[in-house]
């Protein structure tokens, strides 16, 4: 299994390293031409979504990436990776690769002062730490997108078919549960 | 509690690697750097280059000018104070900025003490030359660490002959053995801790940016080769004569910073680079204030 990690701007070593501790392969996508081979699973990490939206566009990944979530390819993105997925964002009207049937809002918790780490409930994991940096939540869900954790009532963490997102920061902690969740969604979609 | 607050500031910075943050001195400026690409902007009066030409003591700007920058743009705004100035650093919570850099750049307001950055919920980021000073900065609470540079000048040699320093230093204390840390930790006037997380991580306890005289795309992805997390891109972009394309540009460059094709391409047509001034032409060091 190779999964590739999207390394335009952000926290992308956090996720290689997480991977690394599953004994899962990876690599970095700064250009096109690292997706020329095949590859299995993809994450979209964490960092500002106006850079990787203007990057991903301007590198010419944009298409060839949304051409592969659309046609199945599993991707997990935190934070700014939940802003690049977001059909619809509450407070910004520049959205990214739009695949999945969320509403988000950017910032939601106000400025660096805002942020906080919590302990909550992750649906068929049990509790887990998460921490949120100016981070986003998921006002609402659609169609057959499913909510997969809160946090004082918003929603923190949702799944649609192929896709995860999360508005906190699994690859910050040492915590590998969420990842290993993301993996068996890869394993599952070759059996 | 503190020292989660510590973490959460800390990983902050880990959002912003790979990434250039841009100065700006108002919000249409704040704007195209947003659009070029920028993952934060650090808002100030003048531009380090025309505080070098102006003279006269340089103080942390306009509370109204930076919430200005604040409201035109979704990313993470910085901001300055003078060193060991707590007050403005208060001042500059009290508005919600989202990192303070206590910088050589303005004039020191303290010459033996730098701030009790501790006693802050937001983050600092601080200037250092060596990897004495990084960890001075980091013990009194800095969240974040750049190379000093020579602000103002459109010369890289200084953040260059920094990177370099902190990183031999580093290279050094890893291939020592574990009773010699503690004479490292005299040495370098820092924690036994502090010198023991770099013995085995081979690295900062925190995100390290290359800053002071970045100019070119060349030269943000130099800084990046060189171990550098991200870049600070100071004077450098709206003292050139394409501030749009040039941003991009560096954006771009900091991105794919090890492959010289990209690059290439990068560096053409870019308008003139802001002009520069040798280090040996200038008269004021400021990479000098606050060790």
């Amino acid at each position: 299994m190779r999964v590739g990690i999207l390394a335009l701007q952000g926290a992308f070593i956090e996720h290689k390293y997480t991977l690394d501790a599953l004994h899962i392969e990876s690599f970095e996508i700064r250009q096109k031409k690292d997706i020329q081979t095949e590859f299995d699973g993809l994450i979209i990490p964490g960092g500002e979504s106006t850079v990787m939206g203007k990057l991903l566009r301007e590198l010419k990944l944009f298409d060839p990436i949304k051409e592969l979530i659309a046609q199945g390819l599993p991707v997990f993105g935190t934070c700014a990776g939940l802003l690049l997925l977001a059909k619809d964002i509450e407070n910004d009207d520049k959205l990214h690769l739009a695949t999945m049937d969320i509403v988000a809002k950017r910032n939601a918790y106000g400025r660096q002062l805002g942020s906080f780490t919590i302990e909550e409930n992750f649906q068929g994991i049990g509790k887990i730490p998460m921490i949120f940096i100016r981070a986003p939540y998921i006002n609402s869900v659609q169609d057959d997108a499913e909510v997969l954790a809160t946090v004082n009532g918003k929603i923190v963490a949702a799944k649609q078919k192929n896709q995860l997102v999360t508005a906190f920061h699994p690859e910050l902690t040492q915590d590998i549960s969420v990842h290993k969740y993301f993996v068996e969604m890869i394993r599952r979609k070759h059996s | 509690m503190k020292n989660e607050r510590w973490e959460l500031n800390k990983n902050l910075a880990q959002m912003l690697k790979g990434g250039v943050i841009m100065d700006v001195t108002t919000p249409e400026q704040a704007k195209i750097a947003e659009a070029a690409g920028a993952c934060a902007v650090m808002a100030l009066e003048r531009i380090p280059a025309d505080i070098r030409a102006a003279g006269g003591v340089s103080r942390m700007s306009d509370p109204k000018m930076i919430r200005g920058i604040q409201a035109a743009v979704s990313i993470p705004v910085m901001a300055k104070c003078r060193i060991g100035h707590f007050t403005e650093a208060q001042i500059l919570e009290a508005i919600e900025i989202d990192y303070i850099d206590e910088s050589e750049v303005l004039s020191p307001a303290d010459n033996k003490y730098h701030i009790d950055k501790t006693k802050f919920n937001v983050p600092f980021v601080c200037g250092a030359k060596d990897l004495g000073e990084a960890l001075r900065r980091i013990n009194e609470g800095a969240a974040m660490i750049r190379t000093k540079g020579e602000p103002g000048t459109g010369d890289v040699v200084q953040a260059v002959r920094h990177m370099r320093m902190i990183q031999r230093e580093i290279r050094r204390i890893t291939s020592m053995s574990e009773d010699e840390i503690f004479d490292v930790a005299k040495e370098l006037q820092v924690p036994y801790d502090l010198v023991l997380y770099v013995h085995e991580n081979g690295k900062l306890p925190v995100v390290n940016f290359a800053a002071g005289g970045v100019a070119t795309p060349a030269d943000a992805a130099l800084m990046m080769q060189l171990g550098a997390e991200g870049v600070f891109v100071g004077s450098g972009i709206f003292k050139s004569g394409n501030p749009e394309k040039r941003a991009s540009a560096i954006v771009k460059a900091v991105t794919n910073f090890k492959d010289a094709k990209v690059l290439a391409e990068l560096s053409q047509d870019l308008g003139e680079a802001m002009v520069g001034i040798n280090e040996q032409e200038i008269e004021l060091l400021m990479a000098e204030r606050g060790k």
